[in-house]
């Protein structure tokens, strides 16, 4: 079963380069540069739907006490922590040809980079309990907590400042990009799904295991 | 109505400690003096400067002071070996939760309220006509701070590395609220009306709302210890 997801991903991952590099074309004005897009935009969504998984694990965790919700939101947490990592990185790399800086404090720059210490911060608070019951506890507080603060963080830093591109594809009026573009986009969402929800439930494995070897 | 004189016990209680004690309080107002020293010194006594980054400053003073004071909000219960006697407490343990954050607000008030005397002595700030304009932005805020900081405080209380967490654990979390009031105490020290921020205003009470909402519910899992 788990084997199965994986060779999917994989299968995935192949055509999303395809579609990428292969089908989807040049881009007018950024050149090859555009093509980032496909792993930058996807990435963010694999990350926070894997917040989304996350947060309702934490509250499974909180009403029913059942170990394998907590191993759920560890997991999911640090994927998406992964996942947002990304974007950050490979947004970093776009910027630089394309704004001419790695690094600017535009609006969703900004967010995204909140939301993400806010999560290696409860990784942190994961590393740092002995106890594994307390440790589950307080992580599903925290979890519960961080994913709440999503879209404040997101008003705020919104109303603070804002440079960014316009989202592309979510907002009113629908898409405005090519359907080759769109395609190759949401092939790439699709791999990186499946590598996300693969990576989620290896690392569930693990940490079983890890549990089963310590009890 | 026996809800209300639970959480009062919780407060009574740490304001007698405090009163008697006046540890905190005191280190408070000391290091508040001492952070008005810093602000001094790094930035010069160039005054056009310091209105630009005043709002800045003034909440950079308050999350400062509000990470050492918040923090101990539970070093009497785990010092003393009175965490028990907080478990043991009969009836809803979200009572506890309120009266350990009307503390704190209470806390952070006075420390704040001492903060920004110091502010306009030493910067030679005229507050007296926007005092209630502020007054709302740093009520608003504070309770936001004071929210979070109570359910991390309980959190980390029992952890090793329970001083280096807990900021580390707060301060992402408090992105909004500090964003938020850094600009509305801009507009008002600007002498803008309270109207021209009232978005901010409204972020302000959603993230109180969101905050006060979630420690009630949460902190049973949390005492839990």
């Amino acid at each position: 079963m788990m084997r199965a997801l994986g060779w999917l991903a994989a299968l995935g991952l192949a055509a999303g380069l395809v579609m990428g590099f292969g089908v989807a074309p040049r881009e007018l004005t950024q050149g090859n540069v555009q093509r980032i897009m496909y792993v930058h935009v996807p990435s963010v969504w694999v990350a926070y739907l894997a917040f989304a998984v996350a947060f309702v694990a934490s509250i499974a965790y909180l009403g029913r006490r059942a170990a394998p919700a907590d191993r759920l939101a560890h997991a999911a947490a640090e994927v998406g922590t992964l996942f947002l990592g990304i974007t950050i990185a490979t947004g970093s790399i776009w910027g630089k040809p394309t704004w001419g800086t790695w690094w600017t404090w535009d609006a969703r720059l900004t967010s995204v980079s909140v939301v993400f210490v806010m999560y290696v911060g409860y990784l942190l608070l994961r590393g740092m309990v002995d106890d594994p019951e307390r440790g589950a506890r307080f992580a599903a507080v925290l979890g519960i907590i961080a994913a709440l603060n999503i879209p404040l963080v997101h008003f705020s830093v919104y109303w603070w400042r804002t440079l960014h591109q316009p989202p592309s594809l979510m907002k009113p009026g629908g898409a405005t990009m090519p359907p080759v573009i769109l395609a190759a986009l949401l092939v790439n969402f699709a791999a990186l799904a499946l590598v996300g929800a693969y990576f989620v439930a290896r690392r569930a494995r693990l940490l079983r295991r890890e549990a089963e070897l310590l009890a | 109505m026996i809800y209300a004189r639970r959480a009062w016990a919780v407060v009574w209680k740490d304001l007698l400690v405090e009163r008697r004690s006046k540890e905190t309080l005191n280190a408070l107002a000391f290091f508040s003096l001492l952070l008005l020293f810093v602000f001094q010194f790094a930035l010069g006594p160039d005054r056009e400067r310091l209105a630009g980054v005043l709002p800045g400053l003034l909440w950079l003073g308050f999350v400062l002071a509000g990470l050492l004071g918040l923090g101990r909000t539970f070093v009497a219960e785990r010092e003393n070996d009175c965490w028990e006697g907080l478990l043991l407490a009969p009836g809803d343990k979200s009572a506890i939760y309120v009266g350990k954050l009307a503390g704190n607000l209470l806390l952070m008030l006075a420390v704040e309220a001492m903060l920004l005397v110091l502010f306009a002595v030493f910067f030679n700030l005229d507050l007296a006509g926007v005092l209630p304009a502020l007054g709302l932005v740093v009520v608003l805020g504070t309770l936001g701070l004071a929210a979070v900081g109570t359910l991390f405080a309980a959190m980390t209380a029992n952890l090793r590395a329970r001083e280096l967490l807990f900021p580390v654990l707060l301060l992402p979390v408090q992105v909004p609220v500090l964003l938020a009031t850094v600009k509305a105490t801009e507009a008002v020290l600007a002498g803008e009306p309270l109207g021209a921020v009232a978005h901010w205003l409204q972020l302000l009470a959603a993230a109180d709302v969101v905050y006060v909402t979630a420690g009630l519910l949460t902190f049973d899992f949390v005492l839990e210890g």
